[in-house]
């Protein structure tokens, strides 16, 4: 079987340093992993490189998506393909109604894909039964992209496209970081909903906390550019308990 | 006559011309006399340049370098091929005034079944047997300045639009300059619109070329007087040939409680300017103005604006987005002035250029003059590119490079363009902003 996603020893440098020394990872459909370690490890690159954020140089290693290079590929081309990245601070766009936004992109990744286009009228029924299913009150569509929205209601804006695009792969980058408790549960439950046999989720996350909402099939932790160690859903609670400290030196 | 070889080193070509069109002028006794007069004033400094301050950024010397010979009366063909090119730029429900190649086209306009309390008659008519006054009102605008005074010295036809008062009309009025030479050649228009008070109008003006008209040059001018409790809205696109040369020229003044709301685009023509000056003669009157410029290849439009507020309780909003792209020049000057006893003026100005090449340039020049002592007024500026992390967001979702700052650059004009209040004329400006937009890609 072909893995979903591949990461073979990733290296990755910022102008002239080196974030990701070597890192490897492999996902397959219906899993999900999460990725821990303390701030500066390389965990929000990663996801960067793989969405295709310019300003990031891979010097060596692959990343596969079903066995095509991913890094060969535009950013739009990556989304059309069924990747799709979580963004942990996604921009407000004055001016581009939401809906607008959502009905461009959805065409255009279906134009990618040889789709037909959804007229307006269809693109408004599929739209209104997916923000419905996620609590997502009508009236946040007309607003501008993500003008005003509070921090939950950004979240739940991309879980909203998550659903909407119906990605192969989906990578949420620190989704817990400004979400009181309540906002990180209907958050939670709206990517508990999209699990499915077909989709992999990477969550990538500082805290053990969100880890309970969402519960993963993979945990690995990370640590200066590398992934330290590896294991099951217990592993996050063996870290909530003895801290990140012990795999610093280990790195 | 070549008038390339008549002309001398300070533009000023136009003296053989003036002399030979002068037979196709319309107008004797006092109105000749006034082109005359006005052709003096223009001959005394020939094209603007640079070295002059109003026209430091837009120098027509260089840009333009000669005047053009009046363009002929267009004959049947020229007439077709405009009747071609204004179905595209009819708007559902508007009252249609068409003028190919600077003369008044009765057979493509809708004179039929006018409003009660709506006149309409052609600058020549007005010009040959008009009454006194209104040839009078017809030469107010401003002749220190020199495109003026040309336009006001070979004006050759136009509109001329009175409103009674209490008249309200629903059907918006659209004047559609067509040029249709492929021979180069100048055009010169004036129109005119006089609302009475408690009347109300949107007038849309509209400057396109048929197919195959090139390095035209269209010169236009516009008076308006706003009544007391009056409202104009009016709508002004700008998508001549990208040889064409377009100058234009508006004087508005508005009387009390009166209320004025423009938009303006320009996405064509080579060189343009555009030079407004809005008086306030009466109290309590309100005047929004919008304007957007999209730009790209070697195109050069300069809008240059003059808020007078004479007098109190007045209020001003200019709103400026400029789009450039390539080695495209966009210029926006803004003066308001408010004059002593104008207390409790109340006049903003925002102007923002978005920049999509390293060679494309955009001016903004705001100039307040301020005489009285209780007035809030403000302006801002701001110059820059397209936000990268707004780029890839997009890209992120699916949009290629294009479609992403397609989708950006929408939503930069957007807010000028938003301040539309007609529906069919809002989807106007939207359909020709999208033209733009899928010309570029």
């Amino acid at each position: 079987m072909t893995a979903l996603l591949e990461v073979k020893d990733l290296k990755v440098r910022v102008e002239d340093n080196e974030i990701l020394h070597g890192l490897t990872l492999t996902v397959n459909p219906g899993e999900v992993h999460a990725i821990m370690g303390p701030n500066g490890s390389g965990k929000s690159t990663l996801s960067h490189v793989i969405a295709g954020k310019p300003g990031y140089e891979v010097t060596d290693g692959q990343i596969l998506f079903r066995g095509e290079d991913l890094l060969e590929m535009e950013p739009d081309e990556r989304a059309a393909k069924g990747v799709f990245l979580a963004f942990q601070y996604p921009v407000e766009i004055p001016g581009v109604t939401t809906w607008n936004f959502l009905h461009t992109a959805l065409n255009a990744q279906r134009k990618a894909r040889g789709e037909s286009q959804l007229s307006s009228p269809e693109f408004l029924k599929k739209v209104r039964a997916v923000a419905k299913s996620l609590n997502i009150p009508q009236d946040m569509l007309k607003r501008g992209v993500n003008v005003g929205f509070s921090g939950g209601e950004k979240k739940r804006n991309e879980i909203l496209q998550m659903a909407l695009f119906e990605p192969a792969v989906c990578i949420l980058d620190e989704m817990d970081s400004g979400l009181d408790i309540d906002a990180l549960r209907v958050a939670a439950d709206g990517v508990n909903a999209l699990r499915s046999p077909e989709r992999a989720m990477v969550v990538i996350t500082h805290y053990q906390r969100l880890l309970n909402y969402i519960v993963p099939d993979f945990v690995h932790v990370m640590s200066k550019g590398r992934v330290v160690k590896s294991g099951g859903k217990d592993l996050a609670l063996e870290l909530e308990a003895s801290g990140y400290a012990q795999f610093e030196d280990a790195a | 006559m070549n008038l390339a070889l008549a002309k001398n080193e300070t533009g000023r070509a136009l003296s053989d011309s003036f002399a030979v069109a002068r037979d196709r002028l319309p107008g004797t006794g006092k109105v000749a006399e006034a082109r005359s007069a006005a052709f003096d004033a223009y001959d005394r400094v020939g094209l603007p340049h640079r070295r002059i301050e109003d026209w430091k950024y837009t120098d027509l010397r260089a840009l333009m370098r000669e005047v053009l010979p009046l363009a002929p009366a267009p004959d049947a063909a020229a007439l077709k091929q405009a009747a071609a090119a204004v179905k595209l730029q009819a708007i559902k429900g508007a009252r249609r005034l068409v003028l190919v190649d600077g003369v008044f086209a009765p057979k493509l306009s809708e004179l039929d079944g006018l409003e009660k309390g709506l006149a309409i008659r052609t600058l020549r008519e007005v010009l040959e047997a008009g009454d006194a006054a209104l040839q009078t009102q017809l030469f107010t605008p401003d002749t220190a300045n020199p495109m003026v005074a040309l336009n006001s010295a070979m004006m050759t036809d136009g509109v001329v639009i009175e409103i009674a008062d209490g008249v309200v009309l629903k059907q918006p009025l659209q004047v559609i300059h067509v040029a249709t030479g492929a021979t180069p050649a100048a055009m010169f228009t004036r129109s005119l619109l006089r609302l009475g008070k408690d009347a109300g109008v949107t007038l849309v003006e509209s400057y396109i070329a048929a197919d195959g008209a090139k390095s035209y040059q269209a010169h236009d001018s516009l008076i308006v007087s706003i009544g007391d409790n009056s409202r104009l809205d009016h709508v002004r696109l700008v998508e001549d040939a990208r040889e064409a040369v377009n100058i234009s020229s508006a004087v508005l003044t508005l009387g009390a409680h009166a209320h004025f709301n423009t938009f303006g685009m320009t996405s064509g023509a080579a060189v343009s300017r555009y030079q407004a000056t809005i008086a306030f003669a009466g109290e309590h009157s309100r005047v929004e103005t919008n304007g957007v410029n999209l730009l790209n290849g070697r195109q050069h439009a300069d809008t240059t604006l003059f808020m007078d507020h004479a007098v109190p309780h007045c209020a001003s909003r200019e709103v400026f987005r400029a789009v450039a792209d390539d080695r495209a020049h966009s210029v926006f000057q803004g003066r308001i002035i408010v004059r002593p006893d104008a207390q409790k003026t109340d006049a903003k100005m925002m102007t923002r250029a978005l920049l999509l090449s390293d060679e494309a340039e955009a001016d903004n020049k705001p100039e307040l003059e301020i005489f009285a002592d209780d007035v809030t007024c403000g302006h801002g500026a701001t110059t820059g590119a397209l936000d990268e992390s707004l780029l890839f967001y997009l890209r992120a979702r699916g949009l290629s490079e294009k479609e992403a700052q397609a989708l950006l650059i929408q939503a930069f004009v957007g807010e000028a363009i938003e301040s539309i209040v007609n529906d069919d004329l809002r989807e106007l400006a939207i359909a020709a902003a999208q033209r733009w937009l899928e010309a570029r890609s």
